[in-house]
Formats: structure tokens, C-alpha cells, sequence
């Protein structure tokens, strides 16, 4: 690595007045971090409508999202890794906590929600150990005694697959789950609270930042958890046409399944993107009224400079598009992937503004700051905080949860 | 039957004396509260404050290269803990503004933003040095998640390279771009009144490389120093006040249009 770089000098241009030490700081990865936080708590929250709240429509898609989200969990955490120009010192905060700083809770909140995730999911699969353990008990096979090792580790030696202690375990789900909502809640919420609470950033700093990013963090969820699930069944049924061909009763069936999944998981969808929508549009409206003194630069970076990225972009492909699909009559499979993807990129653009658009003007109100994506990395620097970060942290989720579903089976219809 | 060794009232037995046993050892340290701790090593009677005569200010720049040199921040790249602005005001009420590489090498151009501005044009025109502003509610402490900045008992805001681990947090908080990342040790990085030298009794770099007389450092809460004096009794101003933050860099003739 070049011993001296300035971070951020790759990838800023300035114009006008901005004072001298004014780069783009947070760049992509801090849009991918809330990005990612919000999947992680929005698929949480989805399977936890069916456990606690008992919506039985949501029960296929429950214990999917469950799993989903723990593959997304570490995946929350990798931007803030790739981004610190320490990496190694990641740890500090849990060493030395400085509470005044909202940051400094985030190793706290994410191994609490980590540990709630877990025990809900040790729960909910403690049965299936325990089978799998059984049934592997006894084969010759080499592969089978490794796995048969992995299951026995995973039952944690409690082996009673009773009547009396399965309810137990279910009962203990259902609390994981309710305990789990405000947790994965706060998990995002409190994003929120680290670009709220900048008063130096005009952009930012509002106390509706929290609950605009839970509502948003449970539309991305939805819409990822609802996406990934069509695909997978969609893949399966493409699976059962090989070997059985079209006509066969099985695809029909799978067919008929899914389209019912799919059509209830979206009316919560349009739920929470009514309520994230309107939160966002308060906020823009209020912005407006008061007319504070950052007004005049916010007005010329959102109704100028990134009018494209914030009204066609984000509200527009990516909300209202996606809202109307929704709520024409005669919904169809691909109508919804189609809006889903394009919910995904509208909340995805919907951080990007936030968080690049929150340095694209100077602290002195005087000038502006442009972000340019490193696309091709020519150092470490421009990798991990270009287009190559982004795209290691937007697949790791499917690896972790093709290895964890090997444990977990969560997609059994 | 067996007797079942994780009964509730077990499991609670040996609960509540798990936690005795953790705790009674813990209840030998006091806890402080900030209060009780600032009052333990009691009231400091030193507080740096800054006191930055604008009308004395000719640009030059040298107080930029200066701390350059004495704080190692390499010369090349356009970071730096202080800086130079210029201020044109023009007859049509524009206010053209730049600082050419925290005009480390002075102003040597009469262009601004590549603009060339009429001298026939020009209302009014002066130059403000820019630094940390060592608030007295510095929103860059209260940010840090590992506690790696902090704040003196003489008032200035230090950062602790070996524990900083280069999130960014400061940099956003503070509202005046005082802060960015050393190039060489890729921690937040920021003026700190040249605390090495002053804790020696020596001047700052800048306050020693201005020619001026245009930056000064004193005791705040020394009614005798020559710096106190004129903060207490002439009228000056600090920069963006709106923010809360107490700023101890004072400007005498500052202009409402800098920002």
C-alpha cells in the first residue's frame, strides 16, 4: 500500500468552496452497512409475524427468512470491516466502549441479536439434530460419522425429542421471536441514530432518521426474503418439470403453493412501504418548511444535483413503481419479482442518498463534493471501498446460507 | 426417580451465589461518576484558548507550512490541521471564497474558483485562518466509539493513535472540517495547539511562524495573559455557535459571512 494517501482524495472531486480536509469519508460501504443491517432485521422481523404474532399465512416463508437472516448477520457487519482504516483494532469498541458514542453499542447489539437468532433457530431445529444424528447413527460411511459428529455438536446433548419438551422448544421460539422484534429493531434503528445524531450534517440530522430506517429495513427485508424464495422455488419446480415434466400434479402444486406465499408475504410488504414512504416524504416536506439555513444547499443537491438518484431513482423506480405494480389487480408471480427487485434498489438508492448525498455539499454550505465508485481497484484502498467490496459483500449471504441450510433445512415444502 | 440436579431451586441456589460471588469482589472498586472524577484531581486553572486577529492577516501561509513541518503531516497532500481562507466579496453582494491547498503556499493567485474577479468590482476582501476550534462540547469526543479522542484537562482535543481505529465517526461530527486521516498513519488526525510544544511552555508552530501577530495562544483563566485580556474585554467571535459546541478559537473582526 502507498505509505501516504489521503482517504477519500481517490474518489472526491470538489467544486466551489469546500474547506480543505472535506472528502467523501463514508463512502460505499457505509451505504452497504445499513443496506445489509436492514436485510438482516427486515427478514427477522418477517418470520417473526408468524411466530408471535401467529399470521399462519407467513409459516412457509417464517422459517426461511429465520435462517436467511442469520446468513445475513455477519454480512452486516463486513462493510464496517472493509471500511475502518484499522481493521485489525475492530475490537476496541467492545475493550473500551465509549458510551457517549453511538457506534460504540454496535458490538453489543449485534452479538445480543446474534445470540437471539441463534437460540431461536437452536430451537426450532433442536428435533431435527437430534433425527439427523439418529439416523446417521450407525452408517460406515466416512462422511456420514462427520456429519453424524456436527449433529451431535449441534443437539448440545439434549437428546429428548419428547412430546412435553418439543412444545417447550416451540414455546421458547415464540419467546426468542418476541424478544427478538425490538432487538432487530434497535439493530437498525440505531443506524438510524448514527447518522441522526450528526448535527454538523445538515442532511442528517433529524430524529425521524431512526424510524425511517427500521420502516425501510423492513420493506428491503420483505422484498429480499420474498425474492430469494422465488427463486429458489422457481428453481425447484424447474427441477420437478426434468423429472416429471410439465403436466406432473407435483408442479402444479408447487406452483399454486408459492404464488400463495408470495401473495401474502407482499400485502405486509405494501404495509411497511406506506408507512416508510410517508415517513421519508414528512421529512422532505419539513425540511422545506422550516427553511433552516442548510436549506438553500439542500435544495440545490436534492432538487439538482441528485434529482435523478433521489426523486426518479428512489422514489420514483424504486416506490412508487413498485407500489402501483402491487396494487393492480390480477397479480402475478413476475409482477411481483419485478417490483420486489425494484423495492430492493429503491431502498438501496434510498441509503445512497442519504449517505453519499449527506457529503455531496460542504460543511460551509459554500460548495459541493461528487462521489465516483472506484470500479477497477488499482490498491487495497480502491477494492475494498469500490465496486469490488460491494459485490463481495452482496453475494457472501448466499454462501453462508447454502453452507447453514445444509444444517437447517429451511426451504422443505 | 433420580433427583433431577437442575431443578428450578438448584439452578436458582446456584445462581444467586454465582452472582455474589462476582459481585462482592466488583463492589471493591468505586465506581466514578465523570463529576467525581473531575473534582478528584481538581479544578484545572489552565485553559487554552485561541485568539485569531483576522484584520492582522495577510495570507501568507507560512503559519499552514509551519505546522506542516513541525506536525509531520507530509507537505504533497492537500490535508492539513490548519488552514488559510480567502474572502472577495464583490459589489453585487457574491462572496467568492477559496483556499488553495489550505494555501499552504499563500495566495499567489488573483484568480478564484479560476474566476477572475475585477479589483474595480471588489467591495470587500480579507482572510481567515481556520483550525480546531478545541470546543469546550467537542462533538468529535462525544462520537469516538473507543474513547481514542479526548479532551484535556487544559482543554484540548488530543487523539490517541494507538487506539484509534479510523471509523470516521469524528470527522463526520465535527461541523468546522477541522479533521481527516493522517495519510502515513491512517488515524483521524487534527491540530492539537501543538501540545508538545506548549506543554513545554513554547509557542505553537503557526503562532511562532506568523509575522503578524495575527494568531495568538493564552490561559483563558489567567486574568493577566495578554490573550485573555483581549478575549474578555474586546468583542470577538467564534465560529458557528449554533452548533453547541463552545469553540475556544476567538476572531476578532470576523466577518458574518465566513462560514
Amino acid at each position: 500500500m502507498n505509505p501516504a494517501y489521503v482517504h477519500g482524495l481517490e474518489w472526491t472531486t470538489k467544486e466551489l468552496f469546500t474547506y480543505p480536509n472535506e472528502f467523501i469519508y463514508w463512502s460505499v460501504q457505509i451505504v452497504m452497512y445499513p443496506y445489509m443491517t436492514g436485510l438482516v432485521a427486515g427478514a427477522f422481523v418477517l418470520s417473526s409475524l408468524y411466530h408471535v404474532f401467529g399470521q399462519k399465512d407467513l409459516k412457509d416463508m417464517a422459517r426461511f427468512s429465520l435462517v436467511f437472516s442469520l446468513a445475513l448477520l455477519p454480512v452486516a457487519a463486513m462493510p464496517l470491516l472493509l471500511h475502518l482504516q484499522h481493521p485489525l483494532r475492530a475490537l476496541h469498541p467492545l475493550f473500551t466502549p465509549h458510551f457517549t458514542s453511538a457506534i460504540s453499542a454496535f458490538g453489543i447489539v449485534f452479538i445480543t441479536y446474534g445470540l437471539i437468532v441463534f437460540s431461536e433457530i437452536w430451537f426450532m431445529y433442536r428435533k431435527h439434530f437430534v433425527d439427523q444424528y439418529r439416523a446417521l447413527t450407525g452408517s460406515e460411511n466416512v462422511v456420514d460419522q462427520i456429519k453424524r459428529i456436527v449433529f451431535l455438536v449441534l443437539t448440545l446433548g439434549a437428546m429428548d425429542t419428547s412430546e412435553e419438551s418439543l412444545a417447550k422448544d416451540k414455546k421458547a421460539v415464540t419467546i426468542m421471536a418476541g424478544i427478538g422484534i425490538p432487538v432487530a429493531c434497535f439493530l437498525h434503528g440505531y443506524a438510524g441514530f448514527i447518522f441522526g445524531s450528526v448535527k454538523a450534517n445538515a442532511l442528517w440530522m433529524s430524529p425521524l432518521m431512526p424510524v425511517i430506517f427500521i420502516m425501510s429495513a423492513v420493506v428491503s427485508g420483505i422484498a429480499l426474503c420474498m425474492l430469494t424464495y422465488i427463486i429458489i422455488m422457481e428453481f425447484k419446480k424447474f427441477q420437478a418439470i426434468l423429472a416429471r415434466g410439465k403436466g406432473d400434479e407435483s408442479v402444479h402444486l408447487l406452483r399454486g403453493a408459492e404464488m400463495d406465499v408470495v401473495s401474502k408475504a407482499s400485502r405486509y410488504l405494501l404495509i411497511f412501504l406506506v408507512a416508510a414512504i410517508s415517513l421519508e416524504v414528512l421529512d422532505l416536506i419539513f425540511r422545506g418548511y422550516t427553511a433552516m439555513k442548510s436549506w438553500d444547499i439542500l435544495r440545490h443537491v436534492m432538487y439538482g444535483k441528485d434529482f435523478v438518484n433521489i426523486f426518479v431513482l428512489q422514489y420514483g423506480l424504486g416506490n412508487l413503481v413498485p407500489f402501483i405494480i402491487l396494487m393492480l389487480p390480477g397479480r402475478t408471480l413476475r409482477r411481483v419479482t419485478i417490483s420486489t427487485v425494484l423495492i430492493l434498489f429503491g431502498v438501496f438508492m434510498m441509503r445512497w442518498n442519504v449517505v453519499v448525498g449527506g457529503q455531496a455539499f460542504s460543511l460551509s454550505f459554500s460548495g459541493f463534493m461528487h462521489y465516483h465508485l472506484p470500479i477497477i481497484p488499482h490498491n487495497l484502498e480502491t477494492f475494498k471501498e469500490g465496486l469490488g467490496g460491494v459485490l463481495m459483500v452482496l453475494v457472501s449471504p448466499y454462501l453462508f446460507f447454502y453452507i447453514i441450510n445444509k444444517f437447517t433445512p429451511s426451504l422443505r415444502t | 426417580m433420580k433427583k433431577n440436579i437442575f431443578s428450578r431451586r438448584n439452578f436458582l441456589k446456584k445462581g444467586i451465589s454465582a452472582a455474589l460471588t462476582t459481585a462482592l469482589p466488583l463492589s471493591a472498586f468505586k465506581m466514578l461518576s465523570p463529576h467525581e472524577a473531575k473534582a478528584a484531581i481538581e479544578e484545572s486553572n489552565l485553559r487554552w484558548a485561541f485568539l485569531v486577529d483576522t484584520n492582522k492577516c495577510v495570507g501568507c501561509g507560512l503559519c499552514v507550512k509551519a505546522c506542516k513541518l513541525e506536525n509531520e503531516i507530509p507537505y504533497e497532500v492537500p490535508v492539513t490541521r490548519t488552514w488559510v481562507e480567502r474572502y472577495v466579496v464583490t459589489k453585487d453582494g457574491k462572496s467568492h471564497i477559496d483556499s488553495p491547498d489550505g494555501a499552504r503556499e499563500g495566495f499567489i493567485k488573483t484568480e478564484i474558483q479560476d474566476e477572475n474577479i475585477d479589483p474595480k468590482e471588489i467591495s470587500k476582501a480579507f482572510f481567515v485562518p481556520k483550525l480546531c476550534n478545541h470546543c469546550q462540547n467537542p462533538a468529535c469526543v462525544q462520537v469516538c466509539p473507543v474513547g481514542a479522542t479526548y479532551q484535556t484537562s487544559d482543554g484540548v482535543v488530543l487523539v490517541d493513535r494507538t487506539w484509534c481505529f479510523g471509523c470516521g465517526y469524528c470527522i463526520m461530527a465535527c461541523p468546522y472540517g477541522a479533521r481527516f486521516f493522517h495519510p502515513v498513519h491512517h488515524t483521524a488526525e487534527k491540530c492539537t495547539f501543538c501540545y508538545h510544544r506548549i506543554s513545554k511552555g513554547m509557542k505553537p508552530a503557526c503562532v511562532e511562524a506568523c509575522s503578524f501577530g495575527a494568531r495568538q495562544l493564552g490561559n483563558i483563566k489567567d486574568p493577566e495573559d495578554p490573550v485573555a485580556k483581549i478575549i474578555l474585554t474586546q468583542r470577538v467571535g467564534v465560529l458557528k455557535d449554533e452548533y453547541g459546541t463552545k469553540a475556544h478559537v476567538f476572531y476578532l473582526g470576523l466577518d458574518e459571512r465566513v462560514r
